[in-house]
């Protein structure tokens, strides 16, 4: 078998060392009861490369990649273009097959990458410190409300209703356990996110606000009158961000006063990958929070012969110090597509990101306007970065099943995300990328122009 | 004015209804380089044996408990910035707090120096 | 204090002048070369890719919300970016460089075939929420793996979402939670052995449940007694770890299943070690209720660095229904992803959603083709191998190292040892530097806290005969360096990249991220 390079001679000849007769010799604390005989059945014997390659090709050819339709899907993960060097370097066997820096000597690459990456973050998010990942958005927003918690000494945490419906159902998911109180409410179909209702329910219970920016429907709005009403009752500001490259346009969260800024930094080096694994990042925007942050944190420091070097620090924090104390029981995170993020972001530069947003915001206006133009549609949205709302009346998430149908993968339906609500039946949440050509855009609309009539 | 030891390595000096804690050479010995002292708020109850504040080292983070009940009244100002005064200087400069004691009866059973070195040297 | 310093790990770095030969210009050593931050390198006007120039006369709608202030990020050239990144990859040590012995980590060799497959742009390059008449391969990818795993780990159901091992941990106490809940019967407590990872009792903690350690016999097992004498009415649940973080099987688990369920509790199994049993065993077999899987170590999906993982959940009938959204069915019409809106009629026990999407996709395809490549017999092979791996490193050494379990019986796939014998002044921490200097990422240290000074080895199967004897050379040299007291041990590792880092000031005076010194 290709991937064990024990031969028959040399298991012999270990035996021997070992002074057992056979390898069953070596299992003698199982009791046999619960030892098979010999491979288990139901399952495949050994394949070649090639025979399991075919299988999986054969799966792979049975889904429309999104490069081979127009394609309008987000809601909470983004198509960018990305370089093609950065799948290279992660590919580097000394970043994909090796581990968490915990012997720093010999892990300075990881490291430094980390150090790079955490800075990166910061200061995309308008923060002091980030740590080296999470899983993914919605766990970091979990992790946020937690921390908001300890802070804060309280257990109510006010959702806004325009949080992203999955994170909002995995903080209560989570807070079934904790005991916490999340009030969470539904999104305001309205051209600007409803922040005076938010604010009326925040009260001196309330350990934090979380607030998604652009929010679930693409809608943007200063965020400052929420961060004062929120500090003004000693809670927290939580901001949720699941498009990064939105932050090379408009102004950072923390710029804003938030406390917390977590989200999803899929959008940048990690691609679409059908749901995961993605980036989870987390910062936070006073330093004197760090130590009640979930998390690795890669910190500078030098060696025995003074030379600067990065370690894990503050590690107390965590599992493997803290145990049943520690602020998260996060242990591996997600190294691998930290480092993409930071390979792309560095290939992008500040420069690169104000372009790239640039012309997402550019076509995504184009889009909106010519959507505006089929008859029985209209936009939502005042504002919006790369992705908004169209109504129209009918059925979105039957007409996006019918449209994939005719290979066009048209956005995410309200309905698909709010399956109970009768009145958001006819949303559809279109997103706009530098992927995306006119061509597309066209089509879009020619075809949603056909299904309206 | 009165110094006595708990079998967790906690000191206290006692002076009229106040009281000083902080923990034993031994014990920051054991723990190595201390980077960080998490103290208890001014105002705030502690109970005898009960969790009244963490000494964390690079790679171990160890509760400490109060060795009487009382009333948290100053928290060490110098630890939040040189923790490493508990490994040059435990039982001085390095103290962590200090509380009005509320029952004085909590110190029997408490060791003097000479218990607590016999004590340490069977450890 | 509560047991100062359980683990008994200490920082030591001592400067000795190192003395390498004559200083270079660059303060490079031929191949050994250094590497500036990028913040260091490039200002923050320069880009590496081609993208249309802003024009500030386009019209927005950005709400008046536009970033006017320097954001501050730096942007390098594709050659400049490819040898930044290349130059730290070469300061990493890696499983492709060597064997990499850390315990309950299970470093075996990341398939190519895997990276190919999971490229696939079939896979790679689809939304998680695009309709499922589009996405049916790879739904049925996800499908056939839940497959596999209930198949070799003899369960009736999985959980696939959890996004690594520690998130499978929660998934699994959550759905006990649930489960007694659901029966009326909640209870307080959650019993751990004190070998048990750390992600364990902080699981456990975070679900709600106060931890209690159950206790170990002098051979390196739970004991059994002391464990019957404790459950009671109280205990939601027992979390154990088979074969345990002393690289023993448990032999009395069934017995302790038995027990548990007896008491009204459940079982819970953290899998990290499956790769001693994988194709051998089924934990369904030994009465577990819920057990976590690691695809990134089992199933050799890549470690990179710190994840990403994944860690999907077997459970029992009796956990089943509590499993979380959303998940892959088969249906007459294909497959579908069952999340909250079909949840409420069929699944409505589900304790609900833990993740945004439905899961590591990534990890799947890649675990997939590495248990298509195995199959049932290479599977079988894989533990098998791994356990004679284990054995061969510790009857090897165990006539220089401290190896507490020796005779308590064979060893399962990993190897434990102490520093007992060592010279006085000597450490775990300076065998494992010295261990660098012979070319080896060192084993997982302090690590299970029972032993002092702990030292697990885990070779894993992809290790060939030869890479073994060196590498048990190595440890030889080394651990009878430390018996003599050798000093050069306290100031190594010599030859790496950096000396010993000053950890203690790393974390006196945190610097977590890039500041300008310009700016201040």
């Amino acid at each position: 078998m290709r991937y064990l390079p024990l031969t028959d001679t040399d298991r012999s000849a270990m035996l021997d060392v070992i002074g057992a007769p056979d390898v069953d010799a070596l299992f003698v604390d199982v009791p046999p009861e619960a030892q098979l005989d010999g491979p288990i059945h139901g399952l495949p014997m050994h394949a070649s490369e090639m025979a399991v390659e075919k299988h999986m090709r054969g799966l792979s050819k049975q889904n429309l990649a999104a490069a081979d339709a127009p394609f309008f899907l987000g809601a909470g993960a983004y198509r960018h273009h990305v370089p093609a060097s950065v799948d290279h370097i992660i590919q580097r066997g000394e970043f994909l097959t090796a581990y968490t820096p915990y012997q720093p000597e010999i892990a300075q690459g990881t490291l430094q990458m980390l150090f790079e990456f955490q800075s990166q973050v910061a200061r995309l998010y308008g923060c002091a410190v980030a740590n080296a990942s999470m899983y993914d958005g919605s766990t970091a927003c979990w992790e946020a409300v937690a921390m908001a918690g300890r802070v804060t000494k309280r257990s109510r945490a006010v959702l806004s209703g325009a949080l992203h419906p999955h994170y909002t159902e995995v903080v209560k998911t989570m807070a079934k356990f904790t005991g916490d109180t999340i009030a969470d409410a539904r999104p305001s179909i309205q051209p600007k996110p409803d922040n005076s209702g938010l604010i009326s329910r925040i009260d001196d219970e309330t350990s934090c606000v979380v607030v998604q920016y652009p929010d679930i429907l693409g809608r943007l709005s200063d965020l400052s009158e929420i961060a004062e009403a929120a500090h003004a009752k000693g809670a927290l500001l939580i901001v949720v961000n699941t498009e990064p490259v939105a932050l090379g346009a408009i102004k950072s969260p923390g710029e804003m006063g938030a406390d917390i800024v977590v989200g999803e930094g899929q959008s940048i080096g990690v691609g679409l990958q059908f749901g995961g694994p993605y980036l989870g990042l987390f910062a936070v925007r006073d330093p004197k929070h760090v130590r009640q942050m979930p998390g690795r944190l890669c910190g500078e420091t030098v060696d025995a012969d003074g030379k600067r070097g990065f370690v894990l620090t503050l590690s107390t924090r965590e599992q493997h110090i803290r145990r049943e104390k520690a602020t998260s029981n996060i242990c591996t995170n997600s190294g691998l597509c930290a480092l993409a993020f930071s390979v792309h972001m560095t290939l992008l530069g500040e420069k690169g990101l104000r372009q790239l947003a640039a012309e997402n915001h550019r076509l995504a206006c184009l889009a909106a306007d010519k959507l505006a133009a089929v008859p029985g549609v209209s936009v939502l949205n005042d504002a919006f970065f790369n992705e908004f709302t169209i109504l129209f009346d009918g059925d979105a998430r039957e007409i996006v099943r019918e449209l994939a149908d005719d290979r066009i993968l048209a956005g995410v339906s309200l309905g698909r995300l709010y399956p109970d609500v009768a009145e958001f039946k006819g949303g559809l949440l279109v997103a706009v990328t530098e992927t995306t050509t006119e061509e597309d855009i066209e089509t879009l609309c020619s075809a949603l122009k056909e299904k309206l009539t | 004015m009165a110094r006595y030891f708990t079998e967790e390595h906690e000191w206290i000096d006692v002076e009229g209804d106040t009281a000083t804690v902080g923990i034993t050479d031994y014990a920051q010995e054991q723990l190595g380089d201390i980077v960080f002292v998490e103290l208890p708020d001014v105002g705030a109850m502690v109970d005898k044996g009960k969790d009244a504040a963490v000494v964390e080292s690079v790679k171990a983070a160890s509760d400490v408990y109060a060795p009487i009940s009382g009333e948290v009244t100053e928290a060490n100002p110098a630890l939040e910035e040189d923790p490493a005064l508990v490994n040059t200087s435990a039982e001085e400069e390095g103290w962590f707090f200090k509380l009005t004691i509320g029952d004085k009866s909590e110190l029997e059973g408490l060791m003097d120096a000479k218990a607590y070195a016999a004590f340490v040297d069977e450890l | 204090m509560n047991a100062p310093n359980k683990s008994g790990w200490k920082p030591e770095m001592t400067a000795d002048g190192g003395g390498y030969g004559p200083a270079t210009h660059t303060g490079n050593r031929a191949l050994m070369l250094d590497e500036a931050l990028i913040f260091e390198i490039a200002g923050n006007d320069t880009t590496g890719v081609d993208l249309p120039e802003v024009n500030p006369a386009m019209p927005t709608r950005l709400g008046g919300l536009e970033r006017k202030a320097d954001i501050g990020l730096p942007g390098l050239s594709e050659p400049e970016t490819v040898r930044h990144y290349t130059r730290l990859s070469r300061q990493n040590y890696a499983i492709d460089l060597g064997l990499f012995p850390l315990g309950s980590c299970t470093m075996k060799h990341n398939p190519r075939l895997n990276e190919k497959v999971a490229r696939m742009p079939g896979f790679a390059d689809l939304h998680p929420m695009a309709p499922n008449s589009t996405t049916q391969g790879a739904l049925g990818v996800i499908y056939e793996l839940a497959e596999w795993l209930k198949t070799l780990t003899g369960m009736p159901a999985v959980a696939m979402s959890p996004k690594a091992g520690a998130h499978g941990e929660l998934c699994g106490i959550l759905a006990i939670r649930a489960a007694l809940e659901a029966r009326g019967d909640a209870r307080k407590v959650v019993l751990c052995p004190e070998s048990a990872h750390g992600t364990n009792p902080a699981t456990a903690a975070f679900a709600g449940y106060e931890v209690e350690d159950i206790p170990a016999t002098p051979e390196g097992r739970v004991d059994l007694a002391a464990l019957e004498a404790r459950l009671g009415p109280d205990v939601a649940a027992v979390m154990i770890t088979n074969p345990n973080t002393c690289g023993l099987f448990e032999r009395d688990f069934r017995k302790i299943a038995d027990a548990v369920h007896a008491a009204g509790g459940l079982v819970y199994c953290d899998g990290a070690n499956f790769n001693a049993i994988v194709g051998r065993v089924r934990p369904g077999d030994l009465g577990v209720d819920a057990m976590h899987i690691n695809l990134h170590k089992t199933f050799s999906t890549p470690h990179g660095g710190g994840g990403p993982g994944s860690g999907p959940v077997v459970f029992s009938d009796a956990l089943a229904p509590f499993a979380p959204l959303p998940f892959v069915e088969k249906t007459a019409d294909g497959f579908v992803l069952v999340e909250e809106e079909t949840a409420r009629e069929h699944h409505k026990q589900s304790f609900g959603r833990m993740t945004a999407f439905h899961g590591q996709m990534g990890m799947f395809t890649r675990a997939l083709t590495y248990m298509l490549s195995h199959g049932a017999d290479g599977l079988k092979q894989v533990s098998e191998d791994a356990v004679l791996n284990a054995n061969y490193v510790l009857r090897s050494l165990e006539d220089v190292l401290y190896a507490p379990y020796a005779n308590s019986g064979p060893c399962m796939h990993e190897a434990l040892f102490g520093d007992k014998g060592f010279a006085e002044g000597m450490s775990t921490l300076d065998l494992a530097k010295g261990l660098i200097d012979e070319g080896f990422h060192p084993m997982t240290v302090y690590f299970p806290l029972v032993v002092h000074g702990a030292m697990l080895v885990e070779p894993t199967e992809t290790e060939s005969k030869a890479a073994l004897d060196q590498f048990i050379g190595a440890l030889r040299s080394v651990s009878e360096r430390a018996i003599a007291g050798d000093e050069s041990l306290k100031t190594a590792p010599h030859y790496a990249p950096m000396r010993r880092l000053d950890e203690t000031l790393a974390a006196r005076k945190p610097v977590l991220a890039w500041q300008d010194p310009a700016a201040d």
